[in-house]
């Protein structure tokens, strides 16, 4: 028992000399900081920094090929833009067709609360309609049943 | 007007801009090169690698700029259509061998017919992405001065070919002479 536990011991220290060490590439962030904003024209609705289609990968390339050249983010991203349109866009744009998406729901979402609020201060400001007055029966149920109550 | 009619139409309104939208088919992407001018490109020939086909030999005529690949299963049920277009003799087809392996490229050529009057090899993908491609097989029209004037996103067919493709060619044959 000791001598597995011998070896689980040295197989867990050792492991740090097996392992690679993880490097950290700038300009690979900067590339998916600019592909995770732009949508794949093959796997619709996934980001092209997450896709594994050819396209992405192609794509991914060339945006690191156009940060070496010094291209910057709004540069590059209006390069795809000319080729394959606003859809590689997944953030749609703040004009045009793009601001109908960006408001509709904005504005949907305000009317909806202010027709809400609308609504409720009018019903709590309603006078409520007087309560029926008692008839004999039910006063006479009353009673039975307070004194039904007490012991 | 009834208060319940609100809601109706609100509901009738969505079911019939739902049934719109499930008409049409997310895949096809509105491309912005329709009515710009092609994309500048030098690649190497298919058939002949030291010699090269570039924009400029596709100036001057009204052509059909084919994108296509040896892996590609639509481009194969297209091809009978293509081979009959260049024996017509009605519009020259140039190819784009999109991220092919060339031995791949010209196995297929040699077992179903060139129907290309030259094929330009886009082994990694650079020139595809310069004319917006993701779907293959993709077909452009292409007006006399190198203007790109329809896309099709998608294997031809014989209606296609028919009823979209030849009479803009006709059209736009005529409007150069």
């Amino acid at each position: 028992m000791s001598r597995y536990g011998l070896l689980l011991a040295s197989i867990l220290f050792a492991a740090p000399v097996f392992s690679a060490p993880v490097s950290e590439d700038p300009l690979e962030r900067r590339m998916l900081d600019i592909a995770k904003d732009m949508r794949c024209a093959v796997c619709q609705n996934q980001p092209v920094s997450e896709s594994n289609a050819d396209l992405a990968r192609d794509v991914r390339r060339i945006i690191r090929e156009q940060l070496e050249a010094g291209k910057s983010r709004e540069e590059i991203i209006a390069y795809f833009v000319e080729r394959y349109g606003d859809f590689v866009l997944l953030k749609p744009r703040y004009e045009g067709a793009g601001l109908v998406v960006w408001i509709l729901p904005i504005s949907f979402i305000l009317i909806l609360g202010v027709s809400a609020f609308i609504f409720i201060r009018r019903r709590l400001r309603a006078q409520l309609p007087p309560p029926p007055e008692l008839s004999e029966e039910d006063a006479a149920r009353v009673r039975a049943a307070r004194q039904q109550e007490a012991p | 007007m009834r208060p319940y009619l609100v809601p109706v139409g609100v509901f009738v309104l969505l079911v019939v801009l739902l049934a719109v939208g499930l008409t049409l088919d997310p895949r096809l992407i509105p491309s912005p090169l329709i009515n710009k001018p092609m994309p500048e490109f030098t690649l190497p020939n298919l058939r002949n690698p030291d010699a090269t086909v570039s924009r400029a030999d596709l100036l001057g005529k009204v052509l059909l700029f084919n994108v296509w690949a040896s892996w590609c299963q639509a481009c194969r049920q297209e091809h009978p259509l293509l081979m009959e277009l260049a024996r017509s003799g009605v519009v020259p087809i140039y190819g784009l061998n999109y991220k092919d392996k060339r031995p791949d490229a010209l196995r297929w050529l040699d077992q179903l017919g060139d129907p290309y009057v030259a094929i330009a090899a886009d082994a990694d993908g650079r020139v595809g992405i310069e004319w917006g491609v993701y779907g293959v097989p993709e077909t452009f029209v292409v007006d006399r001065k190198g203007i790109i004037r329809y896309k099709q996103i998608g294997a031809l067919n014989k209606k296609l070919i028919q009823e979209k493709i030849l009479p803009l060619v006709r059209q736009l044959q005529a409007e150069g002479s």
